[in-house]
This record gives C-alpha cells, sequence and structure tokens, in this order.
C-alpha cells in the first residue's frame, strides 16, 4: 500500500514539475518579446510600447523558473544535485542571461543607469535569445541524455564524498553538439517569438505594430514549425530510455516515446490538444482579418503540448534524466525523489496552487483590461519602464 | 579533495549571498513603510500621503529588481556549487525552497505588477491590498528561506535513511517551526525593517538639508522613526534569543562572537575588545585580547540564563571533559571524529551487507550508524582545528552588529525627540547624521550574516556535514571564473542602481508642498 502510495505520489510530482515547465515554455513570450524589440519597434515609442507589454509579465516568467527549480529541489532533488553541480556551464549561462533580465526593464530608461538605455535592451534582447535557447537546449537531454555518472557509495570516501561526478570537462556545453538538442532549442526559441507576436497583437493598441506583428508571425511559425516537427519526428522515431519496472533496469527500447504516447492515451490527447491549439491560434490570427485572441489558444496549447511531453519523458517505466556515460545511473521519478513524507507535505502545499493560478489570473486581467497605448506611455505620471 | 575548490565555492556563495543582502533588506523595510503611508492616504483621503507612498515605491522599484535577480542565482547555487549537500538533505531543505515558490514569490511578482501600473485601473482598496500582498509575499519569501538557513544551523526534524543514503524529514513543524527559525526570521526581518527605517530617515534628511520638501520629508521621518524605534526594540529583543539559541545549540559559535578560548562560570560579555593577533590557536598560551571592556557575568546570564552558569570556550569544546547541563561529560573533537569515522564506515560496511543480502550483519551495522549519526560529518575533518571558526571575523562582525545596533536605537530616538520639539527641520548636524547613518544600517546587516555564516564553519549541516563533503564535482577554475564573473557583474550592476536611486532622489516626489518656513 505504501509503495503504491509512494508512487502516485512520484507521479503526481512529476505531473507538477512538468505543468510548471509547460508554463514557464508559455511564459517564455516574454523572452519572445524582448528578442523582438528592434524587429518590431521601429521607432522609441514603439520600442516603449513593446517593453511595457513585456514588462509587466516578466517577474511571472521569473517567479516560475525559480519555483520550477524549488519544485525540482524539493520532489526530485537528486536531478538538482546532478543536472545543476555537472552541467554547471549551461546552468551559469541560463542564470546569467536571466540575471540581465531582472534588472533591464527597471533600470534600461532610468537616468543614471551607468550602462545607457540601449546596453540594457542589448540585455533584453540577449536573454530573449539565450534564455528560450538554452533552456530548449537542457530540457532536451530529458530525452537525449547527459553525460554523468551517480554513486552513493562515494559518500563514504573520506577523500572524495560526492555522489554526482560529470564525465566531460566540458560541465553540460557538450549538450549543443548534439543536432537534436539545438533543434528544440530553437523550436522553444521561435515558439517564444510567436506567442509574443500574438500576446502584441492582443495587448497593444497599435495599428503599426499590429501590422508588423502579423507579417512576422508567419515568418516566425513556419521556422517553429520546421523545427518542431523535425524534433518530433526524431522523438517518435528514436529509441529512448525504458526502465524494467521490477529490476529497476535501464535499458534502450526503439520508439520508447511514440510507445509511451500510445500507452497512455490521455498524455496523447493531452498533446494533441495542445498542439492544435498552437496551430489553431497562429492560423485564426494569420488567416482571420483583426483577429486578436490567438494568444487565448496557443498560450494554453503550449502549456498541455510541453507538459505532455514532458510527462512522456518521465512516466511509463522511462527515465527521464538518462546518462549517456553509465546507462544505469540514469534517474528516474523513482530513484531520485523525495521520501514518501516529504512528497506528502508537498503534496499539502500544492492545493495551493489553483488559488495562486485564480490570483494570478485576476491580476492579469485587471492589468491587461486595457491594451498598452500612446496615450498611457506618452503619460508622465504613470509607471512606466 | 581540492581545498581550492571549497574555499572558491565558499566564496562564490559568499559574494552572492552579501549582494542579495544589500537589497533584501531594503525591500523589506521600505515595502511596510510604503505600505502605512499608502494606508494612511486610503484612510484620509489626503493626495499627499498617496505622492509620499510612490515615491518611496519608485525607490523600492529599483533596489527590488536586483534583489530579485541576486536571489535567483542563490537558489540554484546551492545546486550548482553544493550539489552533494543538495542530495544529502535536498528531502529536508528542498521543501521550504518549494513553498517559497509556490507561497511567496507567485504573490509578490503577482501583486507587485498591480501595485505599479494598477493605479488607475484597480479600486484603491484593491490597490492598498495588493501594496500589503507585496511586502507580505516578499516576508513569507524571507520566512521560508530563513527556515532552511536555521535548519542548516539546527538540523532537527529528521532522520538519516542509509538505504537511500540521505537525511529524510519526518517532521515538517520540527523544521519549519524550530525554535532557532522563528528567531532567525523574526530577527533577520526586524533588521530589514531597522534598514528601511533608517534609508527613509536618511534620505528626507536629505530633503531637509537641501530645503525641499519638507513637508514630504517630516511626514516620511515620522512614519519612518516611529516605525524604525519599535522595530530596533524588537531588533534587540529577537537578537537575545538568537543569541541565546547560538549558545544551546552552536556552543563554538558563541565561542568564537565572544573571543573566548577557555570557558568559566560568569562568565563576562566582552563590549568592546580589540583581539590578540599572536592568538592562533585555540590551545595557545598567548592572552586572546590586547585590551577589553567586560561587563562581569553577561555572557553567563545572556547565554544560560544564570549569571554564575559555565560558558565554555574553543579549548573546552574541542578538548571536551567539562560537565554538561545533563551531567554528562563532554565530548573531546578527536572522540567526535572518531565516533563520525565510525558512523561513516558503518554506513559503507551496511550498504555491502545490503547487497549481499545479509540481514543480520546490515542489522548490526545500521544499530552502529545510529548510535554514532549525531557526530557523522565529523568523520570527514582531519583535525580538531578545522573546528575552529574564524575568530577575528566572526568576533568584530558580531560587536560591530551590536554597537551599530544600539546606535541605530539611539538615532530613532534622537530623530522622535526632535520632531516632537519641531527642531528636526533646523538641525542640520542630525540631517547629516542620519544620512551617513545609511551605509551603517547596511552594514551591521552584513556583520549579522557574517557572524551567522562564517561563524558556523566548517559546518554546512551543524555537525551532519561540513563544507568539505559538500561540494560539487568541478574544476577550482571554473568556480574561481564564475566567482570573477558574478562580482564584475553584481558590482556593475550595484552602481547602476545607487546611481539610479541617487538620480531619483535628486530629481524628488511629485509634491507641490514646499510651505514649511525654514528658520
Amino acid at each position: 500500500m505504501e509503495n503504491s502510495d509512494y508512487l502516485f505520489l512520484q507521479q503526481y510530482w512529476w505531473f507538477l514539475v512538468s505543468l510548471l515547465g509547460g508554463l514557464l515554455v508559455f511564459l517564455l513570450f516574454v523572452q519572445g518579446g524582448q528578442s523582438l524589440l528592434f524587429q518590431i519597434g521601429k521607432t522609441e515609442m514603439q520600442q516603449k510600447m513593446l517593453l511595457n507589454s513585456t514588462g509587466r509579465k516578466w517577474e511571472f516568467t521569473f517567479t516560475t523558473l525559480v519555483t520550477f527549480g524549488g519544485a525540482f529541489f524539493a520532489s526530485f532533488p537528486l536531478f538538482y544535485s546532478t543536472s545543476f553541480g555537472g552541467a554547471y556551464w549551461v546552468w551559469m549561462l541560463i542564470l546569467l542571461c536571466f540575471v540581465l533580465q531582472a534588472v533591464s526593464y527597471e533600470y534600461q530608461a532610468k537616468k543614471g543607469n551607468l550602462l545607457g538605455k540601449r546596453t540594457y535592451q542589448v540585455f533584453l534582447i540577449i536573454n530573449g535569445i539565450a534564455g528560450p535557447l538554452l533552456l530548449g537546449t537542457a530540457v532536451a537531454t530529458f530525452f537525449t541524455g547527459a553525460e554523468f555518472v551517480v554513486n552513493k557509495e562515494h559518500l563514504t570516501d573520506l577523500s572524495m564524498p560526492i555522489i554526482s561526478q560529470w564525465a566531460t570537462p566540458w560541465h553540460g556545453l557538450e549538450a549543443v553538439t548534439n543536432i537534436w538538442n539545438l533543434m528544440l532549442g530553437v523550436a522553444v526559441l521561435c515558439l517564444a517569438r510567436v506567442l509574443a507576436l500574438l500576446y502584441f497583437i492582443n495587448n497593444i493598441n497599435d495599428a503599426e505594430i499590429d501590422a508588423r506583428c502579423r507579417r512576422h508571425l508567419k515568418k516566425e511559425s513556419s521556422a517553429f514549425l520546421i523545427f518542431f516537427l523535425l524534433f518530433l519526428f526524431y522523438l517518435l522515431l528514436t529509441e529512448g530510455f525504458a526502465v524494467d519496472p521490477i529490476t529497476q533496469e535501464v535499458y534502450m527500447e526503439p520508439q520508447k516515446y511514440l510507445h509511451n504516447l500510445l500507452e497512455m492515451p490521455w498524455v496523447l490527447g493531452m498533446f494533441l490538444v495542445g498542439v492544435v491549439g498552437v496551430l489553431f491560434g497562429i492560423g485564426k490570427t494569420l488567416f482571420q482579418k483583426g483577429c486578436r485572441q490567438g494568444i487565448w489558444f496557443a498560450g494554453p496549447g503550449t502549456v498541455l503540448t510541453v507538459t505532455s511531453l514532458l510527462l512522456c519523458a518521465g512516466l511509463n517505466h522511462t527515465a527521464y534524466y538518462p546518462s549517456l556515460a553509465d546507462l544505469q545511473s540514469s534517474l528516474t521519478i523513482q530513484n531520485s525523489s523525495s521520501s514518501l513524507f516529504t512528497l506528502e507535505v508537498m503534496s499539502y502545499v500544492s492545493i495551493l496552487i489553483p488559488f495562486v493560478i485564480a490570483y494570478i489570473f485576476f491580476a492579469w486581467r485587471a492589468i491587461d483590461i486595457r491594451g498598452i497605448n500612446r496615450t498611457e506611455m506618452g503619460d508622465e505620471h504613470t509607471h512606466a519602464y | 579533495m581540492d581545498t581550492a575548490l571549497i574555499d572558491w565555492s565558499r566564496a562564490q556563495f559568499a559574494l552572492t549571498a552579501m549582494y542579495h543582502w544589500l537589497f533584501v533588506p531594503l525591500t523589506l523595510g521600505l515595502g511596510i513603510i510604503q505600505a502605512i503611508m499608502e494606508t494612511l492616504y486610503v484612510k484620509t483621503g489626503e493626495a499627499h500621503w498617496k505622492n509620499t507612498a510612490q515615491f518611496w515605491m519608485k525607490l523600492f522599484g529599483i533596489n527590488f529588481a536586483i534583489g530579485v535577480a541576486t536571489g535567483l542565482i542563490l537558489e540554484f547555487e546551492f545546486g550548482t556549487n553544493w550539489s552533494n549537500y543538495s542530495w544529502f538533505v535536498g528531502d529536508i531543505f528542498g521543501a521550504p525552497l518549494a513553498i517559497e515558490g509556490i507561497v511567496a514569490f507567485f504573490m509578490e511578482a503577482t501583486f507587485i505588477a498591480i501595485m505599479y501600473f494598477g493605479w488607475e485601473k484597480v479600486s484603491k482598496r484593491a490597490h492598498l491590498a495588493s501594496t500589503w500582498l507585496t511586502i507580505i509575499g516578499a516576508t513569507l519569501s524571507a520566512l521560508w528561506i530563513l527556515i532552511a538557513n536555521s535548519w542548516m544551523q539546527y538540523p532537527a526534524g529528521m532522520h538519516f535513511n542509509p538505504d537511500s543514503v540521505r537525511n529524510e524529514m519526518m517532521d515538517f513543524w520540527a523544521v519549519a517551526l524550530s525554535p532557532v527559525a522563528m528567531n532567525k526570521f523574526c530577527h533577520t526581518v526586524l533588521s530589514g525593517w531597522v534598514t528601511g527605517a533608517t534609508f527613509v530617515i536618511g534620505v528626507s534628511c536629505w530633503y531637509l538639508l537641501k530645503k525641499r520638501h519638507t513637508d514630504f520629508a517630516l511626514r516620511s521621518i515620522r512614519v519612518g522613526a516611529v516605525f524604525g524605534l519599535v522595530a530596533s526594540v524588537l531588533l534587540l529583543w529577537t537578537g537575545d534569543g538568537s543569541a541565546y539559541q547560538v549558545a544551546q545549540k552552536q556552543p563554538l559559535k558563541l565561542a568564537a562572537m565572544e573571543g573566548l578560548y577557555e570557558g568559566t562560570e560568569g562568565a563576562g560579555l566582552v563590549g568592546v575588545g580589540v583581539l590578540n593577533p599572536n592568538r592562533t590557536s585555540y590551545d595557545g598560551t598567548e592572552e586572546p585580547f590586547l585590551f577589553k571592556i567586560e561587563i562581569p557575568k553577561m555572557l553567563s546570564l545572556l547565554a544560560e540564563r544564570e549569571s554564575d552558569a559555565f560558558v565554555p570556550g574553543m579549548k573546552d569544546l574541542v578538548e571536551g571533559g567539562y560537565t554538561l547541563k545533563d551531567g554528562s561529560t563532554a565530548l573531546s573533537a578527536e572522540e567526535k571524529i572518531a565516533k563520525g569515522r565510525i558512523a561513516i564506515q558503518a554506513l559503507a560496511d551496511y550498504r555491502k551487507a545490503k547487497e549481499a543480502n545479509d540481514e543480520a550483519s546490515m542489522l548490526l551495522h545500521r544499530t552502529t550508524l545510529d548510535a554514532n549519526f549525531p557526530y557523522f560529518g565529523y568523520g570527514y575533518l582531519k583535525s580538531a582545528d578545522e573546528l575552529i571558526p574564524p575568530v577575528g571575523m566572526t568576533f568584530y562582525a558580531f560587536h560591530f552588529m551590536v554597537i551599530l545596533g544600539g546606535y541605530l536605537i539611539l538615532l530613532f530616538v534622537a530623530t522622535l525627540l526632535l520632531l516632537r520639539g519641531q527642531k528636526l527641520v533646523g538641525q542640520k548636524w542630525m540631517h547629516y547624521v542620519a544620512l551617513w547613518s545609511i551605509p551603517l544600517a547596511y552594514i551591521a546587516g552584513q556583520a549579522g550574516w557574517i557572524v551567522a555564516e562564517v561563524g558556523r564553519q566548517p559546518w554546512a549541516i551543524q555537525d551532519i556535514l561540513p563544507t568539505v563533503a559538500s561540494v560539487s564535482r568541478l574544476e577550482a577554475s571554473a568556480v574561481q571564473t564564475t566567482f570573477f564573473l558574478f562580482l564584475c557583474l553584481f558590482t556593475v550592476l550595484l552602481i547602476a542602481e545607487i546611481r539610479i536611486l541617487l538620480k531619483a532622489i535628486q530629481q524628488g516626489p511629485e509634491t507641490n508642498d514646499e510651505s514649511l518656513t525654514i528658520k
């Protein structure tokens, strides 16, 4: 009985982590918007409108990233320990580019900001491009594997009591040598830009910006579809990291992720609804004149798609963080999770999540009830970036 | 183990934490003050309170952004630089961090958007609620991270599981409500309140000095001084509570804080003192102080609540042999190290027995492990010397903190007295004093963290895991590189922040009330 409770909680927390991952990718529209700053905003006023559109949401992305990390730490500490301590350079680069973002909105238009407005805007563009690209590349290793070894016996070795070890001196940078990791990274970047364009269309009341966003949407959507579909085909056809439910031995299984989708119809359903939502949001905006609601379909669609892909990585006897250096070191939701007691405690806390989502929804609506417009941006008494 | 790796990992974490703590106190203190001001606006309907609150909110926002940035790094550094720690205690330590994200960060991030952009979009009361919820979110964030930090100082509510090779939580409330955590939370947040109050008074006094925005400045000083005095008196009280907990749970830290090498009954509290730099060892023969002024019996009273109680010094704590409160004899460091090694070996033997499916041996080794586990971390230490934290840094940081804390109480009292007698506007000296007190409040806060963190070395988790066994397996050069990267980045951003704050202060609030006559 205890074992089944434990497994349920491990799966529940993998679901929550996956959901947070899905929300994070959706909220990367902020980064996507930053990366488009000079492409969409041709005048200072237009750039100000763009910055204030995503600038009122950047903290949600940031907070979701932190919570994603915190939830991973609490529920699957071996991942936190192995990946963060091992793929050091990848995570450090991600953190650095998010630090740049955190100050840039607030500082870029302020007097005395030391580096000048343009520097902070470049920081936002760096974060806008590198953030999604690196996060996407890092997440791809959930399917393609990473170079680490875990040996808990090391704790009793007084000369080197460290249990996780990275097998290459590149500490995570080697992930970019795998074309499929990069493919997902670029797909996430393109998706962030697509979502940003849909969000701008919805949130900014400006005919020029609207027209320019719609023009860009065609190109960005095409690029996203190419990279996403290539990665998807690879994922469905490649062999995956399966776990024997009895012995917990990790082995390679052909078309494992395709099998996962077929063996978990609810995940497949979620994935298909998500993909359709994204495509519908894009298509409706492109082909229906004056349509501004695309983000309402593509946003939730993104959450569902990414959540289902992450579920596919960890459920149905799959190693969600496979080791290329030592297959049996691969992390599964069973061998890397917190204890039953901790997962139970955390599950009580997770009851608060719907309340959190509800107040975010109401606050978001309150802020966005009137779109960004030139009058508001021109009012010197209004707080603006 | 490469000692350079440990030193650079420590340095990087210390750098990030110290930069982070430059911004957080102002967030905690100024957040409450601006919420009080907005409450006064909503209650009285007087527009000048709205303008006053909005000005401080502007400064709050500039400071908040960089606090968020440094906080992100800090959370992830537990994984990037202390990966072994993250596994060994992640089952317990991760929970407060996750709760912080779910409960506090989202509240903060959601309502701060309304606080800044919602003035014309939501009702007055909804806006006020958002302002309060923003600072409540920030304070809850402090609560959970301080619970996590306190658990490192006083690990409670857990047990070691040799099957998973980690510590596991058994009692959430013992972790969340430990006396160390409660004292630390109150003391740390109150120190933020004092910093916020000092900042408000200092900046307002600059306006008095420049004879600008006088009404605004006096209004702000009134709120800041009352708030600061209440906070600083409570700070004194919680400081006593914190020090008492240190005496009970981390006696070596207390001994370092007081430069106490040899224990004594009726120990005095060093008010002011200069350590003898020639005393470099716990068992040296040199006098510990070149000069000191001591309050007789006060240390015994504060540490044990009895003026004649025995307070052990560093030598006693390392050599053992003194009588503990429960009547038993204190173990020496060598004995603890030996027990630690027995525990580590028992874990290794248990794992081997488990692999061989030898249940009898498993039970035997498990019993040995459990009996010696309280000293597990000592097993990684090479010698007793490693147990002594840097005495000079801990001693001076503690005394600077206490002296500055006392000074700030006087500042608030003097400000209120001058304000009451309507003499503050004309007292230029006081304006300078208040202005230059701002950095002193920051120094006090930083000193407090140095006491807490340097004073507990070599432990990552008190008695259970030293820093030497907590690090990630990286090249020291990699950590060195990121250390300098962060140092440059944070320094540039700090300079930018200060310049933006100064410009915003020079620009001043949007008020028209220049009515008060300067005498």
